[in-house]
């Protein structure tokens, strides 16, 4: 039996790459995802992995390293945040396009400016077009079960694509939490070993990649990361189940919670999910018909998923950490897409929140709810802002 | 325009068989063409060292004209030509 422990989300998610002993962990240090590569750094140095570890110049060299010695055949693993992944932004779309199966840990912070360390998904956010798949956890628990999944999701050879493993910075990252690992040989028996696809050093078939691919040949490269996305939404739902089999703990693309009879509902990413849940059982104990949603994946964004959940409700809610200065956030957008495929969609807002690390209180979710349930409210509302 | 679909690809565009760029006719690319006045040429072959695209043909230790299947038309064997035997020509002009 594996037996709980208390440690923060970074130092959980250092252990399930301990597990995995991945090839290649090539990084460099940003807060708050430093703790990862820190504690991955004394596993490598106190040989308890014989991973080959890169201290890189930059996040720019160090995705850079990754994609190479994913190329070569190596099962790799980095981490980043904020500034970090904006520095990788040039390789993040070479790493999708050269269907290199990378596992990044992103330890979701704000992007400058004005600077600031705490948490938002700006940073997810931004990246959210770039080909890498993307999935967001809840708390210690979740950053460790998803990077778990993540390999198996992102190496599987209908997919081989690049994943991030998002976790709230701070929030989950440093926050000391209960939870349990699996024994390492049930976490190695369940991701595998690793199976590269033409490796660059198998020198009896040669391989070129990443090559140049003039307008004849661009968009049918490119269309491939829609089809492999595709393939992705049915992997991750395989893998999630297999995974829950194995230790109970059951996850979803997108999870609902009481939303079956509920006519409003609260849609949220990341460690705000769970203090939606605490407001709708809150709101339920008064009678009110509330429901939360939490996306897991969100890219490829569970579109089907979504819809089945909205359908029939009165109002949405859809909490972004993150902006689209001039329009509605990320989130919101793919929301209101689903919902464009129902015959009376639901009336859906926009609720910005949390950004630069500020917290969001229950009391403010309760109003929130009360705002849909009224029907008052912008199409685009910033939570909390002092105008 | 080639006619392999998406699917049909190599997962990301990888080349998977060595040497297929002999296949790729960089050569539609040029929009000057080289050509040579082989009564001022010397044959010393600058021309063929400079090329960077190994599309000056070579027979015999004699310079025997160029292989448009692959000349970009970059013009650096006419910059370099000591005998000034080389000249670019605009491609579609007689």
């Amino acid at each position: 039996m594996s037996k709980p422990i208390a440690v923060n989300g970074d130092t959980a998610i250092a252990m399930a790459w301990k597990q995995i002993n991945p090839d290649v962990v090539a990084a460099y240090p940003i807060t708050p995802q430093t703790i990862i590569v820190e504690a991955y750094s004394d596993y490598v140095a106190d040989g308890l992995v014989d991973t080959e570890y890169i201290c890189a110049e930059s996040e720019h060299s160090a995705l850079s390293i990754c994609v190479g010695s994913s190329a070569a055949g190596a099962r790799v693993a980095t981490a980043t945040a904020s500034a970090g992944l904006a520095f990788m932004w040039e390789m993040l779309y070479v790493s999708a396009s050269m269907r290199t199966p990378i596992v990044m840990a992103v330890a979701n912070r704000t992007l400058s400016g004005p600077i600031n360390i705490h948490c938002d998904h700006s940073d997810a956010m931004g990246a959210r077009d770039s080909g890498w798949l993307q999935i967001f956890g809840e708390n210690v628990q979740e950053a460790y079960d998803n990077t778990l999944m993540a390999f198996r999701i992102a190496e599987n050879m209908k997919v081989r694509l690049p994943i991030m493993t998002c976790l709230d910075g701070f929030i989950i990252t440093h926050a000391l939490e209960r939870f349990e690992p699996l024994e390492d040989e049930k976490a190695k028996a369940f991701v595998g070993p690793y199976q590269p696809v033409r490796p660059l050093l198998d020198v009896k078939s040669p391989t070129t990649y990443g090559p140049i691919a003039m307008p004849e040949y661009y968009y049918e490269i490119k269309y491939q990361l829609v089809t492999a996305m595709a393939n992705a939404m049915d992997v991750a739902r395989q893998v999630m189940a297999e995974y829950g089999e194995l230790t109970g703990r059951r996850y979803d693309l997108v999870e609902g919670y009481r939303t079956e009879d509920a006519e409003y509902l609260m849609v949220a990413m990341g460690s705000t999910a769970g203090t939606v849940r605490f407001v709708v059982d809150q709101l339920r104990a008064e009678g009110k018909k509330v429901g939360a949603v939490k996306v897991r994946l969100f890219r490829p964004f569970p579109t089907e998923d979504l819809v089945a959940l909205l359908r029939g409700k009165k109002a949405v809610a859809v909490l972004d950490r993150a902006m689209s200065p001039g329009t509605g956030a990320p989130l919101y957008m793919d929301v209101v897409e689903a919902a464009s495929q129902i015959g009376s969609p639901p009336r859906i807002s926009n609720y910005i929140y949390g950004l630069g690390g500020r917290d969001i209180m229950p009391e403010q979710l309760s109003s929130v709810f009360g705002e849909i349930i009224e029907g008052r409210g912008e199409r685009v509302n910033y939570l909390g802002v002092r105008k | 325009m080639a006619d392999e679909g998406s699917s049909s690809l190599p997962l990301g565009g990888m080349i998977i068989e060595p040497g297929n760029s002999r296949r790729y006719r960089t050569g539609e690319w040029r929009s000057q063409r080289p050509e040579v006045d082989k009564e001022k040429c010397t044959n010393c072959l600058t021309c063929w060292i400079y090329c960077p695209d190994n599309s000056v043909l070579v027979e015999n230790e004699k310079m025997m004209g160029f292989k448009y299947s692959h000349c970009k038309g970059c013009g650096i064997c006419a910059n370099q030509c000591p005998a000034k035997a080389i000249t670019m020509r605009e491609e579609g002009v007689e």
